[in-house]
């Protein structure tokens, strides 16, 4: 066995490689609860692979069998039915889990100096990962994929000027058709996920190169110990890989609960209208995207048109998305973790969080005045997160940081 | 600089060659990509889909509304009352463009109080001006939820949009202009082909 391994080694770095990302892969030994989303966003995009290709092999990505196929997944494939819940059920728990994963970064700095790029590289991850949730959802043809795409396809003809040409390009057609579904199902199974694959190897190099934050947003390579391991750091491998096959567990149990019992999750998870087959000539009465869009619909419903046109709407849903990116750079504070932070990024933090829930609970509702206007008013505060953040950031009160990590 | 011929190691050459080769193979990558790119534009079949259809009228009741399906897209048949039609003008205060000022929303001959060539008979292009949904068809005056100020028109369900009998947007309306009439002729006096008006417009 050894001398196999030797024989491999000579010609591959497979122990060189086990050794720097697993088992000589220092981590902080302060760890906690939120440590646990990155490895299962990584699970998840597993999960939506295998699942994904599965359901290739029956599904039929044309206007005029789409439908039916989805129908005969569910119906007459031995375990079509599981599989097909298993993909869809892990759509929206895949965007859970990015959400906490994206907020363990907001409240221990996990995006500050030096590690720009292991945030930069998860946002595209998150666009990337919007992009295919988007596409995905066209493909069984019902009534809510229709519309849903329709609309969202609609939000690039407000653009000025190329917008008419630049919806026609990504439609190949006058309205969604066919050509639509054919070009969506290419990118969702097969043009997405390479890029989202490429993403995550380079988030996981960028990672392992500055090495992991942690709750208390210590440098440990500060402090190393004489053997040249950082004194508060334990091997990834076993320390948390055995951690994180319990989050796994847990996870999984919640999972197989949602597969089992509650796959369509009252509407939110699938949505009763698209058990109807897409009709061009009917909008369904209230339509609304799928959950972890609704923020972003509700910013965009919020901004009324200006000078008869609908694009600043649309340009404050994306700004919405990309002011992310400028996260490391708005941020002015001396520490990183909130738990050293004062009260007045706390006080931001808890408005930002009840403003994106609130967004997120409007863009499922109908846009009545008063939703509007609490659209308008939480909108803002979303926005203000980010652009006041340089101000509330640098005038804090923070408490000192301890020179080595805390139990 | 005299030198530069001379020395094989001179680095602002070997710049300038990386420069000018990289600058060469992105014309050249741009050039591959035009194919690929212009590939997703609707096809030939796809543009030649949108042949006109006719419409019998005859089969429309007053009040009602037919939807039919031209160019992929639902467009509206509705046969407007007389109660309708005298309802119009009271609408002319609250919305963007009463005078359907706006010329690309529809053809020269329909820029009038009805927004059609027999003020009976509307035909429009149903789909919101703003985010391209179908509006609903709304035609009961003064409904609870619509308000009592509404006379009838449609209401589209994603985002607010509201639109009186003639197909005009009302002020506050996410959607920033009139709903679209597309071209069209009558061939007689019930019989009316939608998608061509055969030069009419002219």
């Amino acid at each position: 066995m050894q001398k196999l391994l030797n024989w491999v080694d000579e010609r591959f770095p497979l122990s060189v490689s086990y050794k720097a990302h697993l088992s000589e892969y220092f981590a902080p030994k302060n760890f906690n609860f939120w440590y646990f989303f990155g490895s299962l966003a990584l699970l998840m995009l597993v999960v939506q692979i295998v699942s994904g290709i599965f359901l290739t092999m029956h599904y039929k990505p044309d206007a005029a069998l789409a439908f039916a196929s989805v129908e005969y997944i569910m119906r007459d494939v031995d375990y079509g039915w599981l599989i097909r819940y298993v993909h869809s059920t892990g759509a929206s728990l895949f965007f859970v889990v990015v959400y906490l994963h994206m907020f363990r970064g907001l409240i221990y700095g996990s995006y500050r100096q030096p590690r720009e790029l292991i945030w930069i590289f998860g946002v595209i991850i998150y666009l990337v990962l919007m992009g295919e949730a988007f596409m995905g959802y066209l493909l069984p043809w019902g009534q809510m994929s229709y519309w849903g795409a329709q609309v969202i396809i609609n939000l690039f003809a407000a653009v000025p000027f190329i917008g008419n040409d630049l919806s026609e390009w990504i439609r190949g057609d006058y309205v969604i058709g066919d050509a639509t579904l054919n070009r969506f199902f290419a990118f969702h199974v097969i043009a997405l996920p390479l890029v989202l694959l490429g993403l995550v190897v380079a988030h996981l190099v960028a990672l392992h190169e500055v090495g992991s934050n942690n709750p208390d947003g210590v440098e440990i390579k500060k402090l190393k110990g004489a053997d040249g391991h950082p004194l508060d750091g334990i091997p990834f491998h076993p320390y948390y890989t055995v951690k994180d096959i319990l989050g796994v567990v847990v996870f999984l149990m919640v999972f197989a609960a949602i597969v089992f019992f509650a796959p369509e999750m009252n509407g939110y998870f699938l949505e009763a209208n698209n058990f109807i087959p897409a009709d061009s000539l009917k909008t369904p009465e209230h339509i609304a995207p799928v959950w972890y869009f609704t923020p972003y619909y509700a910013i965009l419903r919020a901004v009324p048109p200006i000078l008869g046109s609908q694009f600043p709407g649309v340009a404050a849903m994306g700004v919405a998305v990309l002011i992310f990116f400028a996260l490391p750079w708005l941020d002015r504070s001396p520490v990183k973790s909130i738990r050293y932070r004062g009260p007045k990024f706390k006080i931001a933090l808890t408005l930002f969080v009840i403003a994106f829930i609130g967004l997120g609970i409007l863009g499922v509702l109908p846009a009545t005045p008063l939703y509007t206007i609490i659209s308008q008013i939480l909108s803002v505060v979303y926005f203000a997160f980010f652009l006041l953040m340089p101000w509330y950031t640098k005038n804090d009160t923070t408490k000192p940081v301890p020179e080595r990590v805390t139990q | 600089m005299s030198n530069v011929s001379v020395d094989p190691s001179d680095p602002s050459k070997r710049r300038f060659l990386v420069t000018m080769t990289s600058a060469v193979g992105g014309v050249a990558a741009l050039g591959v990509a035009t194919p690929f790119v212009l590939s997703m534009m609707p096809s030939a079949r796809a543009k030649a889909a949108g042949a006109p259809i006719e419409v019998d009228l005859s089969k429309v009741e007053p009040g009602m509304q037919l939807a039919v399906e031209w160019r992929g897209k639902p467009v509206w048949v509705v046969n407007r009352t007389q109660e309708m039609l005298d309802a119009l003008s009271r609408n002319d205060a609250k919305l963007i463009d009463p005078a359907s000022e706006n010329a690309s929303q529809q053809p020269a001959y329909c820029q009038n109080p009805t927004r059609s060539v027999k003020p009976q008979y509307l035909i429009v292009v149903g789909i919101c001006t703003h985010l391209g949904c179908s509006p609903t068809y709304r035609a009961e005056v003064a409904p609870a939820d619509l308000g009592p100020d509404w006379l009838g028109g449609w209401f589209c369900p994603c985002h607010g949009s509201r639109f009186d009998l003639a197909a005009r947007v009302f002020n506050g309306s996410p959607a920033p202009t009139n709903l679209v009439i597309p071209p069209h002729k009558y061939l007689s006096e019930t019989r009316v082909l939608i998608g061509d008006d055969q030069g009419a417009a002219a």
